[in-house]
Parts: C-alpha cells; sequence; structure tokens
C-alpha cells in the first residue's frame, strides 16, 4: 500500500488513523532519511493512541516512553553503531512487552526486529512539492496485512 | 566547612562522576570523554551503550576521590541523576550511588538531570541565586524553565519535535561535517555569511515560548538537495552560518521574551549548546541591549557532567530532601516545581 501526503499536517493525519487501530504488542518499523517525516507519523500514532502532550524526536535519548492506557515506546536507531548496541539496549522488554513500539531507522536494526512487523518507507515525492511525502506500508506477518486492510478503509489513497 | 557530595551523572553517552564542596566549589569533575588514553584504566570512549558505563563507571568515582584528594569519610552524600535519559544508562549510574550510600552509610539523593544542567551556573557563578530563567538547551532537550528558587522550577516552554542541538547534530551531517555536529558546525559558520541564506524561524502562535526546531532542518535538507539538483556548488560555511543564525536567533528571542514577560532580570543559559560561540555573542549583545544579566557556564559545564549533578544535590540534601534506596530511574522525569 502507497499514500501520498501533502504536507507534514497530512502525514500526521495519517499517522493518526494508524495509531488509532494499533494494539498492545504492534510493532512499526519506519525507514526514511532525516527529514522524511518519521517523528511527524509517530506523532500523529500517538494521537491515534489518545497520547497527550508532545512526543518529541528520540534521537539523543534513543528511547521514549508515552502513554499509560496503550504505552508508546518510541525508539530511533539513528545514533546507534548497529544491532549489537541496540541488544545492550534491552530492547526485547520493548518489543516483547505491553505497548506499541515505533522504531526510527529501523533499516539499521532490521537483524533484530521479529518476524511479524509493519515496515513503513516514508520518503519525499519525486517533482512533487517540499512537504509532499510517499509512504510504501509493507506488512510482514498476518496481523499486519488484516491492520493494513483496515487501515485502507480509512484513507484515501490519492492518484 | 562545606559539605562535600559525590555527584555521579550516567544518564547519556557520558560517564561522570565529580566531587563538590558547599554546592560551589568544584573539587573534581570527571567525563569519560575527556580522559585521555595514556589514563591507567586505558582508553574510555563515549558511548551509549550501557555496559561501557559499567565499564567507566567505577575507575571514573576512584578517580573523582582521587583528584578531589577525599575519602569516603569526609563526604557528606551522594547525588544521582534518576532521570530524563536511557533507563540502562541512567540505572548503572543508580545502581552504583545506592550501592555506595548503603555501603558507606552515606544519604542519597536523587536529581532530574535537566536541574543539574542549571546548577553549572551556579558553579559558575559563585554569586548566582535565584529567581532567574534558565535556557536548558542540549542535544536531548530545549527547555525554558522559570527558576524561582532552589529546587522550585516552572516550566515555561519546550521543544515540540527536535532539541536544538540535535538539529545541529543532523545538519552539520548533511554538510558532511563530522560528528559530534555541534562544535564542527559552530566553527564551520564562522567564515560564512548568516544572512545568505533565509530559513525558517518557527513561530507557535499558541505557545509562543515553545520550540520548533524540525523545520529548519528540513529546510535545509531542501535547500541542499535543490542546490544539488540544479549542479550548483553549496557554500558549507554560508549553509552553516545562516542555519546556526536561524537557531540562535529564535533561542534568544523565546528566552528574553520569556524574562520581560516574568520580569526578571537574569538568563542562565547551560546544556551542550550553550557552548556555542554565536549563542553566546547573540544573547550577550542582545541582553545588553535589553539590561538583562546573561550568564553561562564555561563549555566543560555546559557538557553532560557529575558536578553540577552534586551541586543540585547539596541544596537537595539541606532541605533534608533524601531519596530512599529504592530510588528507581525515570526515563521520562519531568522538571517540575515545588520542593
Amino acid at each position: 500500500m502507497r499514500v501520498v501526503t501533502k504536507g507534514a499536517a497530512q502525514t500526521r493525519e495519517l499517522g493518526k488513523k494508524l495509531g488509532g487501530l494499533l494494539v498492545p504488542g504492534d510493532i512499526v518499523a519506519l525507514v526514511g532519511g532525516l527529514g522524511a517525516g518519521k517523528t511527524v507519523l509517530v506523532q500523529g500514532m500517538a494521537a491515534g493512541l489518545g497520547i497527550e502532550g508532545y512526543v518529541i524526536s528520540p534521537t539523543y535519548l534513543i528511547i521514549r516512553e508515552y502513554g499509560e492506557r496503550v504505552p508508546l515506546y518510541h525508539m530511533d536507531a539513528y545514533r546507534l553503531s548497529g544491532p549489537e548496541e541496540m541488544e545492550e539496549l534491552g530492547y526485547e522488554e520493548y518489543f516483547f512487552g505491553s505497548g506499541v513500539t515505533a522504531i526510527e531507522w529501523a533499516d539499521r536494526i532490521l537483524a533484530l526486529l521479529p518476524r511479524e512487523y509493519l515496515r513503513i518507507d516514508v520518503g519525499l515525492t519525486k517533482g512533487g512539492e517540499d512537504g509532499d511525502r510517499c509512504l510504501a506500508f509493507t506488512p510482514y506477518g498476518e496481523r499486519y496485512e488484516v491492520l493494513l486492510k483496515e487501515l485502507e478503509r480509512h484513507v484515501d489513497l490519492g492518484p | 566547612m562545606s559539605l562535600l557530595l559525590l555527584g555521579i551523572e550516567t544518564s547519556c553517552d557520558e560517564t561522570a562522576a565529580a566531587v563538590v564542596a558547599g554546592g560551589r566549589r568544584i573539587r573534581s569533575n570527571i567525563i569519560s570523554s575527556q580522559i585521555e588514553l595514556h589514563q591507567p584504566f586505558g582508553g574510555v570512549v563515549p558511548e551509549l551503550a550501557s555496559r561501557k558505563h559499567l565499564q567507566n563507571i567505577n575507575p571514573i568515582i576512584g578517580e573523582a576521590l582521587r583528584e578531589a584528594g577525599v575519602g569516603w569519610g569526609d563526604l557528606a552524600g551522594i547525588a544521582v541523576t534518576h532521570g530524563p535519559g536511557l533507563v540502562g544508562a541512567l540505572l548503572v549510574g543508580l545502581t552504583v550511588a545506592k550501592a555506595l550510600a548503603f555501603a558507606r552509610r552515606l544519604p542519597l539523593v536523587a536529581v532530574n538531570h535537566l536541574e543539574g544542567h542549571i546548577y553549572a551556573n551556579y558553579l559558575a557563578h559563585p554569586s548566582l541565586e535565584p529567581p532567574f530563567i534558565a535556557l536548558v538547551v542540549s542535544g536531548g532537550h530545549t527547555d525554558l524553565v522559570h527558576v524561582l528558587g532552589h529546587g522550585e522550577y516552572h516550566p515555561l516552554g519546550q521543544t515540540r519535535d527536535d532539541a536544538a542541538g540535535e538539529a545541529f547534530d543532523k545538519v552539520a551531517r548533511v554538510l558532511g561535517l563530522g560528528y559530534p555536529g555541534g562544535p564542527l558546525l559552530d566553527a564551520a559558520a564562522r567564515g560564512g555569511n548568516p544572512q545568505a541564506i533565509d530559513f525558517p524561524r518557527a513561530v507557535l502562535k499558541d505557545a509562543p515560548l515553545d520550540f520548533s526546531f524540525s523545520g529548519v532542518k528540513t529546510a535545509v535538507l531542501n535547500y541542499h538537495n535543490q542546490q544539488r539538483q540544479r549542479g550548483k556548488e553549496i557554500n558549507v560555511a554560508d549553509v552553516a552560518a545562516s542555519f546556526q543564525a536561524a537557531v540562535v536567533e529564535v533561542l534568544v528571542d523565546k528566552t528574553l521574551l520569556a524574562a520581560k514577560t516574568l520580569s526578571l532580570d537574569k538568563v542562565a543559559i547551560c546544556g551542550g549548546v550553550a557552548a556555542n560561540s554565536a549563542l553566546r555573542e547573540h544573547f550577550r549583545i542582545r541582553g545588553a541591549e535589553a539590561g538583562l544579566e546573561i550568564l553561562s557556564p564555561p563549555p566543560i559545564l555546559c557538557t553532560d557532567n557529575a558536578a553540577m549533578i552534586a551541586a543540585a544535590g547539596y541544596h537537595r540534601l539541606k532541605a533534608g530532601c533524601f531519596a530512599p534506596l529504592d530510588l528507581n530511574a525515570v526515563p521520562n522525569l519531568p522538571l517540575i516545581g515545588g520542593k
């Protein structure tokens, strides 16, 4: 599934729709360069999960936790040298914990991801405006195929 | 005789220990990344893995005591960072501090990392007393705080997306300047024209003291990509200077607005980005124009360190705010008011 969003507000709105469908144990792996809009998408997901307050970039602290009813573990592999460093951070407690996990720069730790997760590649569009983004959703495992079908019902897929 | 405190800080990349007398005078201040390779315990490099903190912590505490020339019996207490930060990193310092407090029968005090940064200014300026406005600006934080008293804070504004220091690091990478991005970008900007490119300054109407640096980061990226696509050469110095000018202007504007709004005449800047030369220079000039006293610590106290933790802990100790030995790490610990 591919979606083109026009500006950060639309990207955030798409994240919110996705967030509304997520349940504890879900893992969302975000892949995309600097300024692609990964954090914006997670901000939307947090809103969809009913989390109030600001969700800010986790780059420096690597992991930020939000929410009480459904916790959101917002991770960032940008500063990690590789999967080994992630292992030392006790990532299993998050991946297999009682919350939703969103991982930015997930391509740096692909080897550690469980077999089932939702991958979202976020990138610029060719020839579009500065704020336009193309989001490609790839489900790994049955849970995420079901999730994507649900999401498709909620979004306008655009041209 | 003034009380001696051992401070311990492991909230993120740095393993640090320090001894501070009377909350103001640094007797030692040991930071893992500052230690030379010829030290007896070998090369200690900053790394975020908790294992590195584990390897570093005991030698660094030992070095802090040795350099201060004090023994365990001379200490009045142990101050430790318990948040905000990375939980695995925080737990190393916290566990060591609790074990030492128990074994050496010393009181334990818990310090918020952001509070620590603010206290770096008390170390650098012995006569500083609250109230004042503090700007904590680093890789992980951008916070405006009204400091009402010792241990009394009122948050005024914070970033909604990227911290200022993070934007510096990421833009530095885009410009190919390397890591750590902050100091390298600062250096690259010195030869550039800060007015060459008009990068956006985020205005947040609903919360004028909040910050946003994601937009300026992305704007630099877009500019960079467009220039490349057009086959034009990128003037790194001009881009660095223009980006830095945009970030510095917003930081100074909002801090001065906070001081004006609260009718305060003192501003203390702290955190890693407070070492940035353009930020210091603009605060100096604009502060003088506005009749404000602008305070900042030397660069060694801007970076994460434990002297600032011991300084903040001193006031906790004097107020009798001891932490229990089941104290836990709080990764999202907010800086809130009240004693």
